[in-house]
């Protein structure tokens, strides 16, 4: 299903952010991408279960949850972080700032696939490269 | 028995809203409790003692990092720095002004760049402000004084979660005795968000669409008409009911957030949120704040500009402070390749970046000053632990609205610990010794 993606903060993120982020704790807190509970369960997948978000810039593996921000019908929320990161457009548009919100995305159902914590995420990445 | 000592009137190190009524309470040397702190701001003061964190300098030796003396740690920076043609020194948003004024001596002596968070944050914001001009006040003012308060393309329930309870909505002010019933509150934004759910109005934007909204509001609240039914997701009616009650307010503040700055539009967004405001100028009072997220953010800003004139994302390269964002700010320097050596300072860019930037932040040497293990710190050649500015050692930060703020030193440092500015000043002088060896 296709979506407009934006990021932000979350409570579970601020506290994550300073410490723990090379631990489980971060990814409970921002490997997660959140919908509206309507698109949720037209994605037909349950609350918990891996979603692959993927854009034009990269795709990245992570929970999804029902969003307890709702309604936003057509957009897809992640917390900031590296799992967004994967995925949000690093154009600056000649402002420095990269463009974190209005991305296009899909996210589709990815059973059964890896959500891997930060720091494994940024060797895969680099490994990649 | 134990001393259980309650140290007041302590200022939080967390975010933006710098909050300053904090109780912390210390039972031989270690905080064992807050009041008055918000649940990030509590993580904050008590994260501080976590094992986890870094008390040793380490360099990196065959792949893992290896614990050395300070010395050491800084003689390896400061030759990485040197030997660097086009070092990026870059973070500051979590430290105090002492730091950001050593680190700019720095990048002039290395003839680096010197950037923080601003740059992947409210840089476009800036951009705006430095175009149009921003009438704004005090948050004592706010609270003393407002009765409309708009949130837009922000949560602050979520980001700043004591920033109405301190400064907006809900506290009884000189003018505004019955707090919460004195106020109106507007929240727009895409979801509706935990804020949202407390406001008197909530706006639904279209995703992308603050521009065309801030415009309708504009020709509303200039007395034209909005011919188009509706504009951005939301109806004529409601528009013109939105633009009433600015237009019919007694003194009204607007806080914008990154909802704004960073959809479509950028800076170009919020160069017409301000217009708005100066146009709400001609009938009432109406005054307008970013919502700054890291607690100095704004403290490096106001450093770098009365040290260089300019407020973030400054290229020494030429021998004097350049400033063109969009080609000397972090993350376009970092997507050129152009960058061969970093100095990362209370902030961790490989969590933040995108991925393509953290791709060549990988290939180059980083020195890193943080309490903490970092994703950043994962890549690092140099991992230096200083003190915690604002916990374990004092120094100046400014608050959202630009009003500077001395922070307290509540605990002492793990030892050998020293503080952000004065790591930075070590390696400075070590650079500067580097230098002259090499020019005799």
């Amino acid at each position: 299903m296709e979506f407009t993606l934006i990021t932000g903060r979350t409570i579970a993120q601020g506290i994550a952010r300073e410490v723990r982020k090379t631990e489980a704790d971060f990814v409970k807190a921002a490997a997660v991408c959140e919908l509206d509970p309507q698109d949720l369960a037209k994605l037909g997948v349950a609350e918990g279960t891996p979603v692959r978000v993927s854009s034009e810039h990269g795709s990245v593996v992570v929970y999804v949850a029902a969003s307890t921000q709702a309604p936003h019908l057509g957009i897809a929320f992640m917390p900031v972080g590296p799992w967004a990161n994967q995925v949000i457009s690093p154009d600056t548009d000649g402002t420095g700032t990269p463009s974190y919100k209005c991305v296009k995305c899909k996210v589709d159902p990815a059973a059964g696939e890896k959500i891997y914590d930060a720091v494994a995420l940024i060797s895969k990445a680099l490994k990649a490269k | 028995m134990a001393t259980v000592t309650t140290i007041s009137d302590v200022v939080c190190p967390y975010c933006g809203c710098l909050c300053d009524d904090i109780e912390v309470i210390v039972e031989e040397g270690k905080i064992v409790g807050t009041r008055n702190a918000c649940i990030l701001g509590k993580r904050r003061f008590l994260d501080s003692q976590d094992p986890t964190r870094i008390k040793k300098p380490m360099i990196r030796v065959d792949g893992g990092l290896k614990e050395v003396s300070l010395e050491e740690a800084v003689q390896k920076a400061a030759e990485v720095l040197v030997k660097a043609e086009r070092p990026l020194l870059y973070g500051w948003s979590m430290t105090e002004c002492g730091a950001h004024q050593a680190g700019v001596a720095l990048a002039e002596e290395l003839g680096g760049i010197i950037d923080n968070t601003t740059s992947v944050c409210h840089g476009p914001s800036v951009l705006a402000l430095q175009e149009v001009g921003i009438s704004t006040c005090t948050l004592g003012e706010v609270k003393n004084r407002a009765n409309l308060i708009v949130y837009w393309g922000c949560n602050p329930l979520q980001a700043h979660p004591r920033h109405l309870s301190r400064y907006t909505v809900y506290p009884s002010g000189f003018f505004r005795e019955q707090g919460r019933r004195d106020r109106t509150l507007i929240v727009v934004d895409v979801r509706k968000t935990d804020t949202a759910k407390l406001a008197d109005h909530f706006v639904q934007v279209e995703p992308g669409g603050d521009y065309e909204l801030v415009s309708a509001l504009r020709l509303a609240v200039n007395g034209q008409k909005v011919k188009s039914e509706k504009v951005a997701g939301v109806p004529r009616e409601e528009i013109e009911q939105i633009a009433g009650l600015m237009w019919s307010c007694q003194f009204g503040a607007l806080f914008f957030g990154l909802g704004v700055t960073m959809s479509d539009g950028k800076n170009r967004n919020i160069d017409n949120v301000l217009s708005l405001v100066r146009d709400l100028n001609a009938h009432t009072k109406f005054v307008i704040f970013a919502m700054r997220g890291h607690y100095n953010v704004g403290g490096f800003d106001e450093v770098l500009s009365w040290e260089t004139g300019f407020p973030f994302a400054v290229d020494f390269g030429r021998g004097f402070p350049r400033y063109n964002p969009g080609e000397t700010t972090s993350n376009d320097l970092l997507m050129r390749g152009e960058v061969d050596a970093a100095l990362i300072v209370a902030s961790d860019p490989t969590a933040h970046f995108p991925r393509k930037a953290v791709e060549h932040l990988a290939q180059i040497p980083i020195i890193t000053i943080e309490p903490f293990h970092s994703l950043t710190s994962e890549l690092a050649s140099v991992v230096i632990p200083p003190a915690i500015a604002g916990i374990e050692t004092s120094g100046t930060a400014y608050r959202m609205d630009h009003v500077p703020i001395r922070l307290r030193e509540v605990v002492e440092p793990p030892a050998g610990c020293l503080p952000d500015r004065q790591i930075v000043q070590m390696i400075l002088e070590r650079v500067r010794a580097l230098k002259r060896k090499g020019e005799e």
